[in-house]
């Protein structure tokens, strides 16, 4: 990137910055600013709005990640109307971004190719609305334009929201012809229970509880996220022993969500044993993370200040000799999969997310680790344990459903290998230190890299120290067009081991 | 095929014996029944500032409920609604002389939502279940999960029933793929302003005679979400509740509990 400091701020994660000393550009140089960082294979991390101080201006900040030289840098500029030119048409990642501007704002980004609600709700902005829609009037949700194909032989399959299995909603449109599949729109917005706006005001008693609920099968990743975005606002380091059992927790999560991934897989193409055994090996690796805090979710363990509970040595021996056993058994279970050729002829060629588009949309995570890109907070944008401790990224290189589950196998092996690892040597010492107050008039930007990828937190504080916003990005929010992208010209019945192969949240992306 | 054959061995038969045999074990520390010592209690209102839910109500006298009442008499009233409660345990910290403390019981469903109440360390489990439900569910009981603005943990730990461990179909209960199928609701989710109308209109496809039950804290009273105004504090709120099934989440031993006591089995 070619910006100079007096365009963009360099900060580091799990890092403030003080509000003032973020550089304000125009609009115009915003906009290239965002778009040669995009080209040169920096990514939109989180593109988000907020008030101005000047009534009725609107502040739009951009945290863009510069993998290369492991730095974040904040880039903003203030809109006075009720308008901007969208960047979408150059800068394709920030599609959503822009139309949750758009939503929460009233901000019309002019020129945006698709621009429809995210979670289909009033704006935030009494009497400021995107679409002129009449104020008071309800708003109800999957509505409006979709995109359609039409011909002899197209045809509109409609699901949702009400799904036929135990799974969150959402509202999916196939435009076929015959079993092929043109275009997939995905219309989300369903779980959508305010949190990013009950942040606001914060911290209060159930902050915590917000970001451990954002995404329940991510309770640790967004818990740690937060924070972390606390620490940094009132300059509390946690102890190494709390970092540490943070990082395990972290692991503990993606390990029996990858398992479960495996497992659903395998039903999804009838291969019976790796579906049973993985379903069963999953609730072993959650009963671990019960194992330190009581709850299979890690409710309770990851919070500001350090983790919620320790783990004395018998408990640690414990845990060490149940990963040994429970590596067994998914090793047993998930090779099964390499070996069957009916389950490979299922995986292999199905679902492709080509490298280019991945890095297009912005894909974060094991969806784009799968398509080639060596793409990982762990190892980019290190915070926590990490700094100390790194993890080998996975990779592979044939970006379809194969390489999906493929590099999830890969993780697994790292993850146990990192967690019995970090069990063994425990730093001694505390596990929470009392946070304090949050530093007045700051930004603060948190990421974790999740089992979906990549969560970005970003803090705000008005000047007695509340939150006056807080921004939320779970990785889903970037994945769910991959999704979409990777069903272009495939058979509609491959739609259940795609989609399985991304499982995104919904409740991550509706908020 | 020999190595799956070779897998079967090594995965074992797994399904518990359970509710005929020993339940699996759960983890010490295990957040389950809470108990209310009332004895122990000394009105200082703590549990009651702590709690992010307002759960906790504690009485001194004539005291309205959930003010930190002066201390003195000792007619004190502490009660813990499990259907607001997500089990966070920040009341159990606050309490320096253990009035509230969290127990090891998984069994924490109940029919009716006064049921839910924790008032004393006296008291009974709340009364069977209803009887009607067992006449005509207690053999084969089809449900239809409506997930509606929740946090997804509920239906992943429902989810869970359905692996070799649990498998709920032993006990004749199967999720289903329409409502039509299906003779009732299994809610999770706070029940979403955008998923009211899909949640009305899942529950008019369920013939009668019908049930509905909601799974966790945000379908009994909205969870951490009660009170957003994108959010309808609950299923009772759009459709009659049946069994109410506490927890944030429950854990599957608590659901599969509160299933088999609602049609009987145990």
């Amino acid at each position: 990137m070619t910006a100079s400091s007096s365009e963009l701020l360099a900060m580091s994660n799990g890092q403030a910055v003080d509000l003032s000393a973020i550089p304000q550009v125009p609009l115009a140089k915003f906009t290239r600013l965002i778009v040669q960082a995009a080209a040169s294979g920096h990514r939109v991390s989180a593109m988000f709005a907020d008030d101005a101080i000047d009534a009725g201006a609107t502040d739009l900040y951009a945290i863009l990640a510069d993998d290369g030289e492991n730095r974040l840098h904040v880039a903003r500029t203030t809109i006075d109307g009720d308008r901007f030119e969208s960047l979408t048409p150059q800068c394709p990642q920030v599609h959503l971004f822009e139309r949750e501007i758009a939503e929460q704002f009233g901000l019309l980004p002019e020129n945006h190719p698709w621009l429809k609600p995210v979670r289909y709700r009033a704006s935030w902005r009494e009497g400021r609305d995107a679409w002129e829609r009449p104020a008071g009037q309800p708003i109800e949700p999957g509505t409006g334009d979709f995109y359609r194909v039409a011909g002899e032989q197209v045809h509109e399959v409609s699901v949702g929201p009400v799904h036929a299995g135990v799974i969150e909603p959402g509202h999916f449109r196939f435009q076929c012809h015959g079993e092929e599949v043109f275009h997939l729109e995905i219309a989300l917005g369903y779980q959508h229970r305010g949190v990013e706006e009950a942040m606001i005001g914060g911290p209060g008693p159930r902050s915590v509880h917000y970001a451990e609920t954002l995404a329940g099968d991510t309770t640790i990743g967004h818990a740690t996220a937060y924070a972390q975005v606390i620490e940094a606002l009132n300059h509390c380091t946690p102890p190494a022993r709390a970092q540490a059992i943070r990082g395990i927790a972290l692991e503990l999560e993606r390990l029996a969500n990858h398992i479960g991934d495996l497992g659903a897989l395998a039903m999804d193409v009838g291969f019976l044993p790796t579906s049973a055994y993985c379903g069963r090996i999953r609730g072993d690796f959650l009963n671990l993370t019960a194992q330190f805090c009581g709850n299979r979710f890690g409710r309770g363990l990851a919070l500001p200040g350090g983790v919620g509970f320790d783990a004395e040595p018998a408990r640690i021996a414990d845990m060490l000799a149940r990963l040994d056993v429970h590596e067994r058994d998914v090793g047993n279970a998930v090779n099964l999969l390499w070996e069957a050729p009916s389950v490979m002829a299922r995986f292999e060629d199905i679902g492709p997310l080509p490298t280019e588009i991945c890095r297009q949309l912005g894909i974060v995570g094991p969806a784009a680790r799968a398509s080639g890109i060596n793409r990982d907070v762990r190892q980019d944008q290190p915070s926590g344990i990490f700094r100390f401790v790194q993890i080998p990224v996975s990779t592979w290189e044939s970006c379809d459903v194969f390489a999906r589950a493929y590099v999830r196998w890969l993780e697994i092996q790292q993850s146990i290998e990192f967690v019995r690892e970090q069990l063994q040597s425990l730093p001694d010492g505390e596990v929470r230190v009392a946070p304090g107050e949050l530093a007045p008039d700051r930004l603060a930007v948190a990421m974790v890299e999740g089992w979906r990828g990549e969560i970005c937190h970003v803090g705000i504080t008005d000047h007695l120290g509340g939150f006056s916003r807080y921004k939320i990005v779970d990785s889903s929010f970037h994945n769910w067009s991959g999704l979409a992208h990777a069903l272009r010209n495939q058979q509609i019945s491959d739609f259940p081991i795609c989609n399985k192969s991304f499982n995104l949240s919904y409740c991550g992306h509706d908020l | 095929m020999l190595d799956i054959l070779q897998a079967r061995i090594q995965q074992k038969h797994r399904t518990m014996l359970w509710p005929d045999g020993p339940a699996p074990a759960l983890p010490d520390r295990f957040a389950g029944r809470p108990r209310m010592d009332c004895a122990a209690c000394d009105a200082c209102g703590k549990c009651v500032a702590a709690c992010p839910v307002d759960a906790i109500t504690c009485r001194n006298g004539s005291g309205d409920d959930g003010a930190p009442p002066s201390s003195g008499t000792r007619t004190i009233e502490l009660a813990l609604d499990l259907g607001k409660c997500i089990f966070c345990r920040a009341c159990e910290r606050a309490c320096e002389r253990k009035a509230v403390t969290f127990g090891a019981d998984f069994h924490l469903a109940a029919s009716t939502r006064e049921a839910l109440i924790v008032r004393d360390a006296a008291e009974k489990f709340p009364p069977a279940l209803v009887e009607k439900a067992r006449e005509y569910f207690g053999r084969s009981l089809k449900l239809r999960q409506v997930s509606a603005g929740g946090c997804n943990a509920c239906e992943a730990d429902t989810n869970v029933l359905g692996t070799v461990a649990w498998d709920l179909g032993r006990f004749g209960i199967q999720f289903v793929a329409s409502p039509r199928h299906a003779d009732g609701l299994l809610i999770t989710g706070a029940v979403s302003a955008n998923m009211r109308l899909a949640l009305e209109k899942t529950y008019a496809a369920v013939a009668a005679p019908k049930i509905v039950i909601a799974c966790g804290a945000c379908a009994i009273a909205g969870g951490p979400y009660a009170g957003h105004p994108e959010i309808h504090n609950g299923a009772a709120s759009v459709v009659p509740v049946d069994l109410y099934i506490p927890g944030c989440p429950p854990h599957p031993l608590t659901i599969l509990d509160g299933l088999l006591r609602f049609i009987g089995r145990i």
